[in-house]
C-alpha cells in the first residue's frame, strides 16, 4: 500500500511539473517583453526537468517505465495533474496569476518533502524548492507590480485570479491513498499543504492591493489527480506526442 | 542569428557624399587601422552610426523572428533531451536578441523604436526565417545548417570596430556552438535512423537548401559595394567568401551521411572555390520584399505580441522616470 501511495504522489508532481512546463514553454516568443520570453522559458526547462527526475524515480525505484516512455507513450485517463495546470496559456494576466498561485503551492510541497522519509524524494525536494524559489520571485514580483500599476492591469490581476481561483484550489484534491503517506511521514498531506499556501498568496494578494476570492466548495476543480481531464489535456498530449507516433515505436529521436 | 552587411543603393550612394570632419575623420580611421575598438560614447562618421544601427537591429529582429519557426517544434519535441535542448536554444536566441538591441541602443536608438521599424516592415530580418518548419527534421537542419551559417557570419563580424557589437557576437558565438553541436546530434539520429526519418531529413535538406544559399546574400558582383565598410570594418568578409566558407565546412558532414544536395552541380573545384547552380536570386528578391512565404505569419505573431502584451509594459512603467539611452 505505502509503494502504490508514493506512486500516486509522484505520478501527480511529475504530471503537474510536465504539463504546466509545455504551457510556459508557449510563451517562448511571445511574451509581452523579451524578458518574459526568456522567464517562461527557463521556468519551462525547471519544470520539464523536475518531471523528469520524478519520472526517473519511479522507473529506478518502482520498476515503472522510463521517463520518456511515462511521459510520451502514456493514455490522456493515466495521467494525474491536476486541471488547472491543463488550461490554455490564455493572457499574460492568466498565466502570470497561474504561475503565482501554482508555484507557491510547488514551493510549500517541495519544502514539506526536503523532510520526508522517503530519501530519494527528499533530496530531490531539497533541490528543486531551491530552483523553484525563483519561480516564486518572480511570479511575486509580477502580481504585485501589475496588482498596483495601472487600472487595466489591476482589473486584469483581479479578474483573473477570481477566474483561477477555483483551479488552483483543485491542486490540493486529495488522495485516498494520502493517509498511508501522511501515517509513513513522506508526505504531511494536501490539507496541511493548503492552509500554509492559503496563508501565503492571502498576505501577497492583499500587499498588492488584490482581493483574495472567496471560495465555494462546490465549485472547485476536482478530478485530475483521479484521472478525470479538462478538454484541453488530450489536445496537449496529441501535440506533445505527435512526432513520436508519426515513426515505429522502436524509432530513437 | 545574422547581420546582414548588404547595402542598399541609395545607401551605397550617400556613403561616400556624406561630409565629415577631415581631422576627426582621420582619427578615427586611424584608430581602426590600428585595430582599436570604437566605444558607444567616442565619435563616429554620421554613416557608420547609421549602418551599424541597421545592421545590429537587423541582427536582433533574426534572432527574435527566428525563434518562431523553432518555437512552434517545442511543444512537439519528441523526448526529454530533444525537448529540453530546444527550449534552451530557443531561449538563447531570444537572449540573443536582447544583448543585441542593447548594443544597437548604445548608437541611439531605443528597442521601442526598432520594434516599431520591424513591425511595419521598415527594418528587416534575415530571409532565412520567412520559410517554414515544416516537420521535425527542420529543427535538425536549422540547428545545424542554419546556425552553422550564422556562426561563419558572426565569427567574421566580431573581429569588427565597434566595441558593443563585436563583445555581443563573442558571446552569442560561443552559445551557438552549442546549438550547431545539438543540431548535428539530431540530424545525425535522423540519418541513421528509419525509412521514415531518413526521408524527411532529405526533403528538409531539399527545401533549405536554397535559403541557406540565399543566406549571404547576393553574390558579390550584384551587391552594391563600399571600400568604406570595409575599411570601417563594419563589412569584413564579401558574400561570396562567406559562402564559399560555409560551403566548405558543412556539404561534407552532410554527404557523409548519404544525404544528398538537390544540386547536380554542386561541387568544390580544384582552387577551393565551390561550385553550385544559380539559386534563383530573383527569389530572394521576391522574399526580402514580403513575397515569402511566411513572411506575413511572422509579422502578425510578432505584432500580436506587442499588441497583447501592451498594458503589461504600460503598467511596469513609472512615468516619473525617463528614458535613457545607455552610454549615449
Amino acid at each position: 500500500m505505502k509503494n502504490e501511495a508514493i506512486k500516486d504522489l509522484l505520478f501527480k508532481m511529475a504530471d503537474d511539473a510536465l504539463i504546466i512546463g509545455h504551457r510556459n514553454s508557449e510563451w517562448t516568443g511571445i511574451g509581452p517583453m523579451l524578458e518574459e520570453d526568456l522567464a517562461f522559458s527557463s521556468m519551462a526547462q525547471d519544470k520539464i526537468g523536475h518531471a523528469q527526475a520524478l519520472y526517473n524515480i519511479l522507473h529506478d525505484t518502482f520498476g515503472e517505465a522510463d521517463a520518456n516512455t511515462l511521459a510520451f507513450k502514456r493514455e490522456e485517463k493515466n495521467f494525474k495533474c491536476c486541471q488547472f495546470v491543463e488550461q490554455p496559456i490564455g493572457e499574460y494576466d492568466f498565466s502570470i496569476v497561474r504561475q503565482f498561485l501554482f508555484d507557491h503551492a510547488e514551493l510549500i510541497r517541495y519544502d514539506m518533502l526536503s523532510q520526508s522519509s522517503f530519501l530519494q524524494l527528499a533530496q530531490l525536494a531539497k533541490k528543486v524548492k531551491g530552483e523553484i524559489k525563483y519561480h516564486v520571485m518572480h511570479a511575486d514580483t509580477f502580481v504585485k507590480q501589475l496588482g498596483k500599476g495601472t487600472e487595466e492591469s489591476k482589473a486584469r490581476m483581479q479578474s483573473s485570479l477570481n477566474y483561477t481561483w477555483h483551479f488552483a484550489l483543485g491542486i490540493f484534491e486529495k488522495s485516498e491513498l494520502e493517509n498511508d503517506l501522511i501515517f509513513e511521514n513522506i508526505f504531511d498531506g494536501e490539507e496541511e499543504l493548503k492552509n500554509r499556501w492559503l496563508e501565503k498568496v492571502t498576505s501577497i494578494i492583499e500587499a498588492s492591493g488584490l482581493k483574495v476570492p472567496a471560495t465555494d466548495e462546490s465549485k472547485i476543480v476536482y478530478g485530475g489527480r483521479k484521472g478525470f481531464h479538462s478538454e484541453y489535456l488530450k489536445p496537449l498530449l496529441d501535440e506533445m506526442c505527435e512526432v513520436v507516433r508519426s515513426d515505429e515505436v522502436t524509432a530513437e529521436w | 542569428m545574422y547581420g546582414s552587411t548588404n547595402l542598399s543603393e541609395e545607401d551605397a550612394k550617400r556613403m561616400n557624399t556624406t561630409v565629415e570632419d577631415s581631422d576627426k575623420l582621420e582619427a578615427f580611421e586611424s584608430r581602426i587601422a590600428r585595430g582599436e575598438k570604437i566605444e558607444p560614447s567616442d565619435w563616429m562618421p554620421v554613416e557608420y552610426r547609421k549602418q551599424l544601427i541597421r545592421m545590429i537591429e537587423q541582427h536582433a529582429h533574426s534572432e527574435i523572428v527566428g525563434a518562431l519557426p523553432e518555437g512552434t517544434w517545442i511543444t512537439r519535441a519528441p523526448n526529454f533531451r530533444r525537448k529540453l535542448a530546444l527550449i534552451a536554444k530557443v531561449q538563447d536566441e531570444i537572449g540573443h536578441g536582447q544583448l543585441l538591441y542593447s548594443a544597437a541602443e548604445t548608437l541611439g536608438k531605443t528597442r521601442e523604436e526598432m520594434m516599431n521599424d520591424l513591425l511595419s516592415g521598415k527594418s528587416k530580418y534575415s530571409n532565412v526565417f520567412n520559410y517554414p518548419a515544416n516537420t521535425w527534421a527542420d529543427i535538425a537542419v536549422i540547428g545545424f545548417l542554419v546556425d552553422g551559417a550564422a556562426i561563419v557570419n558572426q565569427t567574421i563580424n566580431s573581429k569588427g570596430s565597434y566595441g558593443p557589437y563585436c563583445r555581443a557576437l563573442e558571446r552569442i558565438c560561443y552559445e551557438e556552438s552549442f546549438h550547431l553541436k545539438q543540431g548535428h546530434d539530431n540530424v545525425v539520429y535522423l540519418a541513421t535512423g528509419t525509412k521514415h526519418q531518413r526521408a524527411i531529413l532529405q526533403d528538409a535538406i531539399n527545401r533549405w537548401y536554397r535559403p541557406l544559399l540565399h543566406f549571404f546574400g547576393p553574390p558579390d558582383k550584384m551587391s552594391a559595394h563600399s571600400e568604406k565598410l570595409m575599411k570601417w570594418k563594419v563589412k569584413l568578409a564579401s558574400n561570396d567568401d562567406m559562402r564559399n566558407q560555409f560551403l566548405d565546412m558543412y556539404v561534407p558532414k552532410i554527404w557523409e551521411l548519404d544525404i544528398a544536395f538537390p544540386d547536380p552541380n554542386l561541387k568544390k573545384n580544384s582552387d577551393g572555390i565551390w561550385e553550385f547552380s544559380d539559386p534563383d536570386w530573383d527569389e530572394f528578391k521576391r522574399v526580402i520584399n514580403g513575397g515569402g512565404p511566411c513572411n506575413a505569419e511572422r509579422i502578425a505573431v510578432r505584432k500580436f505580441a506587442e499588441e497583447a502584451g501592451r498594458w503589461v509594459r504600460q503598467a511596469l512603467m513609472n512615468p516619473s522616470e525617463k528614458y535613457q539611452i545607455p552610454l549615449a
